[in-house]
């Protein structure tokens, strides 16, 4: 400590060197956590984008289309799973959406006392909490065996469509987007929630005052308002259907082949990877990342837009 | 300008009178709907966890907490009901543990950045729009890094690389978490602690983060939570093991994985194990969101 | 005290109220309400804050139904039909009797989508564009804003945005309009833009505004209740009207001493 004018025994006005360093250090060391976040997420897309390499050189573009899926003879193309994967995720956001947005309306309009309202929100916050694995369990020994009297019915009534032309088993793409509509479900009435409660209550009276009814006021003046929102969440439970893994592994059957069929088995790029990676080597482990590679991108794709969107009405809201 | 030059037919002069008209058969019919949708995404949760309670409470013993897997043992024989997942207990203790111990301090600095000496920042806001884009990269994504960064590295599978894999899971929730906290901490605290002269990780060390730590604790215990039940990160990080592992550089079992594993096969004690197991994981899940909503209720 | 002004009053009653009490669950907010409001008049309620005004004045269109706490005994008869009987529709009551409130709240449409909002409710039929044109004109806004039709509602000045919501209100032709405070939020040029708009309004209109400003009430209204508030042992505080006549009366000679103080500033 620099002893200043000694008129004040004990204490210094300068602060010692030390302690500014300290000061300028703690705030050096948060700064490179804090940018630690962005070199993490680079570091994923570039070290998964380095071991793809070379099935990127040997497959190129067409690893997009190719539908076999060989081991052995080292031919890997991903069309199968990518179709999976979108369609699977597509059937759970065609369930999910409407109802998802319906239990939105039912926890923000004051159709139930508060009393009952509140609990309800924390048990649809709980069906997100339950490990995904848990949801393949139960879809397992309980979801597919109830599925199979009334998807053998749709069969055997509409075979003809293309969709149904297959005779259900308990695994296939049907039972993982409807396992994975039940897992986005939280998601999306939370966000629609949130962004419903969010309108200006002054507007909610302005529609009334005009004489609109409940539903009048919530199609034409809540749900527009808050349609950014909602479309943000739905983007979010649609990036979060796309990378879902253990429950769509556990039901989805893994079939190598596509089918136009629902009934069919089939698989996704995560249902690959989480089937594979244990045992693969070589330029599998390289196929392997690129299939992940590209479930990285369509999930940032979807991830990135639905940020957008959702800041956008974060700051309409301010 | 006079009302004359308005049509008649609008408001003025309509029947007070509740009447049934299609606007008032629509509202009945939506309500009835979104009342069928609540129903419709509760049957789902309690479904579930009916099932994991009633099938998993058939084998809730001590010994699932000591023993080790058994081998498939058919239903007539004395050895069905044997054995129990203690390694696979051990194995979520340790890799999520593992997650923890990278994850937290990481979050919690990258947080205090956000909020003490970015708030509002064009960097902050970046660095929160990176943050929302990797809790958004599927679960399985960070298994594949942890399996390229670690276990390709090592060339052994490993309970450091599962936890490694988690901790990049949880980031994004605990820095999120963390940052709210600290950014709801009211400024006259930091004005009075700054205006007595602390320097500014003083400040934050202190006064802000003491202030912070209810908030951030529940953070954390959702994030550990779900780090639990994860499996997709696991399943080619940790692998598995049938036996006791206490060396975080080898293959190590979880219960999330033992979940995955025993579902699939045919056996039917190794599926009872898979529903006790689930059993466990919902019943820590459920703990730690209740303990979450009473540490913030308490303040 | 009602006898008196009905004495005074020629034209015909829009509402007559008798004895209306008004609870939140089961605190007592406004008490023993007796009022007449006159047709093609405006009607100005005012006192301090907290005396029960504006929650009188929400009673008028059912907007209190929201609250769900909310309930009233006692009778308001509007054009001699209980508003609160059991056959009324609280929406068809809105319709007619229209309100614009203290902040204006324009819905984040278009200036023109804002007007078309009532009558395409309703199912009108007729030339949108030339009822979204008329209403713009009497709501004293076309002028400022004929160019812009397609713009946000929620993009032009406060005091516009006021009258716009005026127009929306006028656009479905109702009896009432109700104002809950309606320049509250403005400055004073908007202010009086409102206040001459009002006067025009009630050839065709019958207005109720409520009023912190006692300047206003004094200028723009015809009549005037002046809102008490007293406060019960427990300290809730329960609003009653203590005077309530011709605004001249009320502000020249009012008959009660409370008044007489409010009025002259000396309370509130």
């Amino acid at each position: 400590m620099a002893p200043a004018v000694d008129n004040n025994p004990g204490m210094s006005y300068e602060r010692t060197q030390t302690a500014r360093t300290v000061d300028s250090g703690f705030k050096w060391v948060t700064t490179i956590f804090a940018f630690g976040i962005v070199v993490t997420l680079l570091a994923i897309a570039l070290q998964v984008g380095i071991d793809a390499f070379p099935a990127i050189q040997k497959f190129g573009l067409s690893f997009f289309t190719g539908v076999r899926w060989n081991p052995v003879e080292d031919i890997y193309g991903a069309w199968t799973q990518i179709y999976g994967t979108l369609v699977t995720a597509f059937i759970a956001l065609l369930i999910a959406v409407p109802i998802g947005v319906g239990v939105a309306i039912i926890l923000s309009e004051d159709f139930l006392p508060s009393k009952v309202q509140q609990p309800l929100v924390f048990l649809v916050e709980l069906l997100a909490a339950i490990p995904s694995v848990v949801f393949g369990l139960w879809g397992i020994f309980v979801l597919a065996p109830f599925l199979q009297g009334p998807m053998t019915w749709l069969h055997q009534t509409f075979g003809w469509i293309p969709l149904f032309s297959t005779p259900p088993t308990g695994r296939g793409i049907y039972i993982a987007a409807i396992i994975l509509s039940i897992m986005i479900l939280p998601i999306i009435s939370s966000i629609s929630r949130d962004s419903l409660v969010g309108v200006n209550p002054s507007l909610r009276q302005a529609a009334y005052g005009l004489g609109a009814t409940r539903w009048e006021t919530l199609f034409q003046v809540i749900i527009p308002t808050a349609i950014s929102g909602i479309i943000g969440g739905v983007m979010l439970a649609l990036g979060r259907a796309m990378g879902e893994t253990m429950a769509v592994t556990m039901l989805i059957g893994n079939a190598n082949r596509p089918s136009p069929s629902l009934f069919a088995q089939g698989s996704t790029i995560s249902a690959l990877l989480a089937n594979q990676f244990a045992e693969a080597s070589g330029l599998q482990v390289a196929a392997l990342m690129y299939a992940a590679l590209i479930l990285f991108g369509l999930t940032l794709l979807v991830n990135v837009l639905a940020e957008v969107v959702v800041r956008k009405v974060e700051i309409k809201k301010l | 300008m006079t009302s004359q030059e308005f049509p008649a037919s609008l408001a003025k002069g309509r029947s007070l009178e509740r009447a049934v008209t299609s606007k008032t058969i629509f509202s009945n019919v939506m309500t009835g709907l979104v009342f069928a949708c609540a129903l419709l995404a509760l049957i789902p949760l309690f479904a579930l966890l009916f099932y994991v309670i009633s099938k998993g409470a058939v084998r809730l013993s001590p010994q699932l907490f000591t023993q080790l897997p058994p081998p498939p043992f058919p239903r007539d024989s004395p050895q069905f009901s044997s054995g129990g997942f203690g390694n696979a207990i051990v194995g979520t203790f340790m890799t999520v543990g593992l997650g923890s111990l990278i994850s937290i301090p990481f979050g919690i600095f990258a947080a205090i950045y956000l909020s003490e000496f970015a708030r509002d920042t064009k960097f902050a806001n970046g660095i929160n729009f990176f943050t929302n884009v990797l809790s958004g990269v599927p679960s399985i994504v960070m298994g594949v890094f942890a399996y390229s960064l670690i276990v390709l590295a090592t060339r052994s599978y490993s309970a450091m690389a599962a936890g490694f894999a988690l901790a990049v899971l949880m980031l994004p929730t605990i820095v999120r978490t963390s940052a709210e906290a600290l950014e709801a901490v009211p400024s006259n605290l930091r004005q009075a602690s700054v205006g007595l002269g602390a320097s500014s990780y003083q400040t934050v060390l202190k006064v802000i983060l003491p202030a912070a730590i209810p908030a951030i604790v529940t953070g954390i215990i959702l994030a550990i939570a779900r780090a639990a039940g994860e499996t997709a990160p696991i399943i080619f990080t940790a692998l598995f093991s049938n036996f006791w592992n206490w060396d975080p550089w080898r293959p190590t079992a979880t219960l999330s994985v033992l979940v995955y594993n025993f579902a699939i096969t045919p056996f039917a004690n190794w599926q009872e194990l898979a529903w006790a197991a689930s059993l466990v994981l919902i019943t820590l899940v459920l703990f730690a969101n209740v303990l979450a909503r009473w540490i913030i209720r308490k303040r | 005290m009602t006898s008196n002004l009905q004495q005074s009053v020629q034209t015909d009653n829009v509402f007559h109220t008798e004895n209306v009490n008004i609870y939140y669950g089961d605190f007592l907010a406004v008490k023993e309400v007796n009022l007449d409001v006159p047709k093609n008049a405006i009607t100005a309620f005012i006192g301090p804050s907290g005396c029960g005004k504006s929650t009188v004045l929400r009673c008028f269109n059912r907007l209190n139904d929201l609250i769900k706490s909310f309930h009233l005994d006692g009778k308001i008869l509007y054009h001699g039909q209980d508003l609160y009987a059991p056959e009324i529709d609280a929406v068809e009551v809105r319709r007619q009797i229209g309100m614009v409130f203290q902040q204006p709240n324009p819905f984040p449409k278009s200036i023109y989508d804002n007007i078309a909002f009532g009558p395409r409710l309703l199912g009108y039929k007729g030339d949108m564009d030339e009822l979204v044109e008329r209403s713009l004109k009497r709501g004293a806004l076309w002028e400022d804003v004929k160019d812009k039709l397609k713009a946000m509602g929620t993009d032009i000045s406060g005091g516009q945005q006021q009258r716009l919501c005026i127009a929306r209100a006028i656009a479905v032709q109702p009896e009432v309009i109700l104002m809950d405070e309606p320049c509250a939020a403005l400055d004073p040029i908007s202010t009086l833009k409102i206040e001459d708009l009002m006067q025009e309004l009630k050839e065709d209109y019958t207005l109720v505004i409520v009023t912190h400003n006692m300047q206003q009430a004094s200028r723009a209204s015809d009549y005037t209740a002046f809102f008490n508030v007293q406060a019960n042992e427990k300290g809730q505080r329960t609003g009653f009207i203590e005077e309530y006549d011709r605004t001249e009366s009320i502000f020249q000679s009012p008959k009660k001493k409370a008044t007489q103080e409010y009025v002259s500033g000396r309370f509130g």
